[in-house]
């Protein structure tokens, strides 16, 4: 019962003496540091970035163009995953995020091109709508009882099909250009395209860290202009995503309600309000990816973001979080977006077959979900 | 003490869900600083009681009055508020949450920084601490998952959030009923602490030994109808057994099974 680690005890009714159970044992540091969610995907990212530079360390994928160009692919792949993160760690997923992306690139499109609606216009309206429906989606999962799988799932046909439609009625075809030349100075669309810190990286051109154009019309210009505004979109949902679930109170209300949401309910957490909110902030996040592709490709086509839900849902698994809900991490998301786009790029720069990339993919998804099974029995306890 | 006014008192409570009821006439009683049990086969109206005493069901009849005032509660919180707090069997913790994460869901304090406002972890964490060494849990730290805590542990950890929250009434409800002996005895010595802060605890089990061990009064129910209620001394655990089960069956079968069910 003695234990010096601990200054002296105060009990108001004292008479029944502390129980310590001597069978528990200190944990180390090192088995703490063990169990985080965003352990799996430290790991993987270390061995994927070691794999990479011993097999195409000098194809170039580590100078700045190879750096940029799969900084570019990750962080697309983290916008939608820290969505997915957040909504899956509030107890749902949302299957329906790849069809919102090309419903939110056409409405831009739309509006923009063919009604000719100023672009910051359209791109709110397009954020509006989408949001609307991720609200939807919430309240159909909440109303119904229904598994957000299903009533995703629904949504995922539903929007795809409408985005079509929308598309070949306005416009007789499935993909819209003339995006970029309609938002040409639009202080909003600049958000979503085009690159910051221009003068930074011209710096490093002239002083040689990056190789410059040495002929042609952007001669003397650095290869890497700047960081695209895609990354900078990464990094501040990266940001905001990890200090709302670490640091508020609305973050704990996001593993009560995935943890146990009638648990959450008695202690009073407004748990329909949380989830419905997270299916919103999905749908803010697949807008966010389609407004930075739309303005990157100035058009935007309706079969856009084919797959993306599952490939989002892949990152926030290598991440860390649990399928059931109440537990991950929006920092191992982030590393798992990471790993997906090292390997997609990386295999291209080894010269490999990229059809690997897909056989890769569904074993690094087994052997994560195995590891997050085993870390939550270390967390909980659990046997067997 | 006895002689008190109720914190909440329940006279002649029905309620009915469609053509079954539930409750057929149900009154009870607590005082602070008093355990009282009330004790219940299954079937017996236990769940639809507790429901009705926090706040989630509506009386069809009879009245419920709170610090001497007729009582409406439009909802669990408004029960909460007023200082009537519950503690369910298995909804109690979330087993993948810290323990402080658990402790202040739904309260959780917090600092400002310019227009944001964050988490006071550091309070948090030392408040958890100590509620939990008052309730004699010695924690290894407050950001362990509740997962590695065991049953008791995490009744005894709902328990110290209610009482930390204010709470003047606790309604437990079958605290111990999934418990080995030692963490039974945890939880009872948890109940007689929480009594002696003055908060009055509703002990529901059915389990005469378990209530007779912490209990001051003991009201019996029986297929919804209060069979009245007895002080300590007044009466026996195998009267309580009795009652309990409607008598004649049972002790014929505990003649033959040789001893207290």
């Amino acid at each position: 019962m003695d234990d010096p680690g601990l200054p002296e005890r105060h009990f108001r009714n004292s008479g029944i003496p502390t129980v310590t159970d001597e069978r528990l044992r200190q944990v180390s540091p090192l088995r703490r540091a063990l169990v985080r969610p965003e352990l799996g995907a430290i790991c993987g990212a270390i061995l994927v970035f070691v794999f990479f530079f011993m097999i195409a360390g000098d194809s170039g994928m580590f100078g700045p163009e190879g750096v940029q160009n799969w900084t570019v692919v990750s962080a697309q792949f983290a916008i939608i995953a820290v969505g997915a993160c957040l909504l899956m760690i509030a107890g749902e997923f949302d299957l329906s995020v790849g069809s919102m992306i090309g419903f939110t690139g056409i409405v831009v499109a739309i509006l923009s091109v063919q009604w000719g609606v100023p672009t910051w216009a359209a791109i709110l309206i397009a954020f509006a709508l989408s949001m609307a429906i991720g609200a939807l989606n919430g309240i159909l999962v909440i109303r119904t009882g229904l598994p957000s799988f299903i009533v995703s799932l629904a949504f995922l046909y539903i929007l795809r099909g409408l985005t079509i439609w929308l598309s070949i009625l306005t416009t007789r075809q499935t993909i819209i250009g003339g995006v970029r030349d309609a938002a040409e100075g639009d202080w909003l669309a600049a958000l979503f395209g085009g690159v910051i810190f221009k003068g930074f990286f011209q710096w490093l051109g002239d002083i040689g860290v990056i190789d410059t154009f040495s002929r042609g019309t952007r001669a003397g210009q650095p290869v890497v202009e700047g960081i695209p505004m895609l990354v900078v979109w990464a990094i501040a949902l990266i940001i905001f995503g990890h200090i709302l679930l670490t640091r508020t109170k609305f973050g704990n209300w996001i593993f009560a309600a995935g943890g146990d949401a009638q648990a959450a309910r008695y202690v009073g957490v407004p748990v329909n309000r949380v989830k419905i909110l997270m299916f919103m902030f999905t749908a803010f996040c697949a807008s966010v990816f389609a407004i930075c592709q739309v303005m990157e490709f100035g058009s935007a086509a309706a079969d856009r973001g084919l797959l993306k839900e599952f490939e989002a849902i892949i990152c926030v698994v290598i991440g860390g979080a649990l399928l059931t809900g109440g537990y991950g991490s929006v920092v191992g998301a982030a590393l798992g977006a990471l790993i997906f786009g090292v390997v997609q790029q990386g295999l291209f720069f080894s010269g490999a077959e990229s059809s690997l990339f897909r056989v890769f993919l569904g074993t690094i998804l087994i052997m994560a979900v195995i590891l997050n099974t085993y870390i939550r029995r270390l967390i909980t306890g659990e046997r067997g | 003490m006895t002689e008190t006014q109720p914190i909440i008192e329940m006279r002649d409570i029905e309620k009915h869900f469609g053509p079954v009821i539930a409750l057929n006439g149900v009154s009870f009683d607590i005082r602070a600083g008093e355990c009282h049990c009330l004790l219940g086969d299954n079937g017996a109206g236990k769940s639809t009681f507790i429901k009705t005493m926090s706040g989630v069901h509506k009386p069809n009849a009879g009245e419920i009055l709170f610090e001497g005032k007729p009582l409406k509660f439009d909802s669990p919180r408004d029960a909460m508020e007023a200082g009537i707090a519950t503690v369910y069997q298995d909804l109690a913790m979330i087993p993948l949450m810290s323990v402080t994460r658990n402790f202040w869901m739904g309260r959780e304090p917090e600092f400002r920084f310019g227009p944001l406002r964050f988490i006071d972890f550091k309070k948090a964490n030392r408040i958890t601490m100590e509620e939990m060494q008052r309730m004699g849990i010695h924690l290894r730290e407050p950001e362990q998952a509740v997962g590695t805590l065991s049953g008791g542990e995490r009744q005894t950890v709902a328990i110290a959030r209610a009482v930390h929250f204010g709470a003047k009434v606790l309604i437990l409800d079958e605290p111990t009923s999934a418990l080995g002996v030692r963490q039974t005895s945890n939880v009872l010595a948890t109940i007689d602490r929480v009594r002696k802060e003055g908060i009055g605890v509703v002990f529901i089990t059915h389990n005469v030994r378990h209530a007779h061990a912490v209990g001051d009064r003991f009201t019996v129910l029986n297929r919804g109808k209060t069979l009245g209620t007895a002080a300590r001394g007044e009466i026996s655990a195998e009267e309580l057994q009795d009652m309990m089960a409607g008598g004649q069956e049972l002790a014929e079968l505990e003649g033959s099974l040789g001893g207290t069910v």
